[in-house]
């Protein structure tokens, strides 16, 4: 199946497998590795993208159904030469460990800070609660958040 | 398949008819998860998730009806008048699952712990099919028919449900290892029907399909005091009311709970479900 889709600014019109994640064709087919591949089945978040601007789990999204749509990653928002406020958050409260969960959570947190720019501590593990990490217990996270707060949008 | 992301579903109908081997995925949060762990491997799928049609809702002549594509997330932040529902819509998954996951897609999926489930079942509501032959509607206890199994035919797609407005309040609640992102071991939907002078419950993930608890609902009909909603709740009431809707349940036991714990979350959800709505209807009044 052909579609065309719109990743990170980028057109890409790519042939895709009938039942092929948006996860296998954005880290396979275009190399966009930010976005993690772990539990498959929606329960990590590590895979969150921006689907049409909503936060969702790529592994669970079809690629077929990013056809005309428009996809965001992790890679759009910051890179090692240009962190974004959320990412550099993160480093300076020491909210990354293995760093496996981290883009997934950089995301989430980035759209969390989109639409409440000064979240409470509830509304934030309300709002990564998709989310899982099993280095840091969350404190540093939560901290993290906060740190990044009104300087993410 | 001309396309695989039909627009209309005037066009989803006759991709169906036509291509009966392409799996109908919406939200893709349950499908995908078969797919991805190699449990199912469709040869074609056909995407529903761009048929605004499907997504809308509207009140019409005392009912409500509800299309198969809305999200969690839409129905939690559109439909706050059935306080169940959104209860329901708001316990699914996480942010990521609720932008997706569609109350059409728990349907066809018809786990018994489907969280929309025993909303629909506590109000009695109907499960809207179409196909090229024409529409049908069937009461969610046809539509369900087993644990994973439903009356849906070949080639029909689910189009919506319907259920009649009732005046009173109601709730949804489920017990899981977490607050979020958990699959029910049990939950229970209640609604009073003020003006029928009747309360509705029914549970979710403690039979083979989702079911209601008669029993427990005319002894709580016939015991509250409709003429007085500022008489406090007796005890002997709710605690009955919670024996009648656990006697309701016929779990088994799995990974996720054993049956005579799951029989125990029914009766202490039931009780706190009927306190609630006391509560409510007395501070509404």
């Amino acid at each position: 199946m052909t579609i065309t889709t719109t990743v990170n600014g980028v057109e890409h019109t790519v042939d895709v497998p009938p039942a092929a994640s948006l996860l296998t064709l954005l880290r396979d087919e275009l190399g966009l590795t930010g976005s993690k591949n772990a539990c498959e089945q929606g329960e990590c978040g590590s895979c969150s993208v921006w689907l049409d601007g909503e936060l969702v789990c790529a592994c669970l999204v079809a690629a077929v159904q990013a056809d005309g749509r428009t996809v965001r990653t992790v890679e759009d928002l910051g890179g090692a030469d240009r962190l974004h406020p959320v990412q550099e958050a993160f480093v300076a409260a020491g909210a990354v460990q293995c760093g496996f969960c981290t883009p997934g959570f950089v995301v989430a947190v980035a759209d969390l800070l989109e639409c409440d720019p000064h979240p409470s501590d509830d509304a934030i593990r309300e709002a990564l609660a998709g989310n899982l990490c099993r280095c840091t217990g969350y404190s540093k996270i939560v901290a993290a958040v906060h740190l990044a707060e009104g300087t993410a949008a | 398949m001309s396309g695989p992301s039909p627009g209309t579903l005037a066009e989803a109908l006759e991709a169906r008819a036509a291509h009966p081997e392409a799996v109908p995925i919406a939200g893709g949060t349950d499908l995908m998860v078969a797919v991805n762990f190699g449990r199912l491997r469709p040869e074609a799928l056909l995407d529903l998730s761009g048929i605004a049609e499907l997504a809308a809702w509207q009140r019409r002549d005392g009912a409500v009806r509800i299309g198969a594509g809305a999200t969690f997330a839409q129905i939690a932040s559109d439909l706050g008048e059935f306080p169940p529902l959104v209860q329901a819509a708001r316990a699914v998954g996480s942010p990521q699952i609720r932008h997706r996951a569609t109350i059409g897609g728990n349907l066809a999926t018809a786990s018994p712990a489907g969280d929309a489930l025993p909303v629909l079942a506590t109000y009695g509501g109907d499960v809207l099919l179409a196909s090229v032959r024409g529409e049908r509607r069937l009461r969610w206890d046809e539509f369900l028919v087993a644990p994973k199994r439903t009356a849906l035919a070949e080639d029909e797609l689910i189009v919506g449900v319907e259920w009649p407005v009732v005046d009173g309040p109601g709730s949804f609640a489920k017990v899981g290892t977490r607050n979020a992102m958990v699959i029910a071991i049990a939950s229970v939907s209640l609604q009073l029907d003020t003006q029928a002078r009747r309360v509705c419950i029914a549970l979710g993930s403690v039979a083979p399909t989702v079911v209601r608890a008669p029993e427990a609902e005319a002894f709580a009909s016939d015991a509250l005091d409709w003429d007085d909603p500022q008489r406090p709740l007796p005890e002997t009431v709710a605690r009955e009311f919670g024996a009648l809707a656990a006697a309701a349940a016929h779990p088994i036991d799995d990974v996720r709970g054993s049956a005579a714990y799951r029989r125990r979350a029914v009766d202490v959800l039931a009780r706190r479900a009927l306190a609630w709505a006391a509560d409510d209807w007395r501070k509404a009044a």
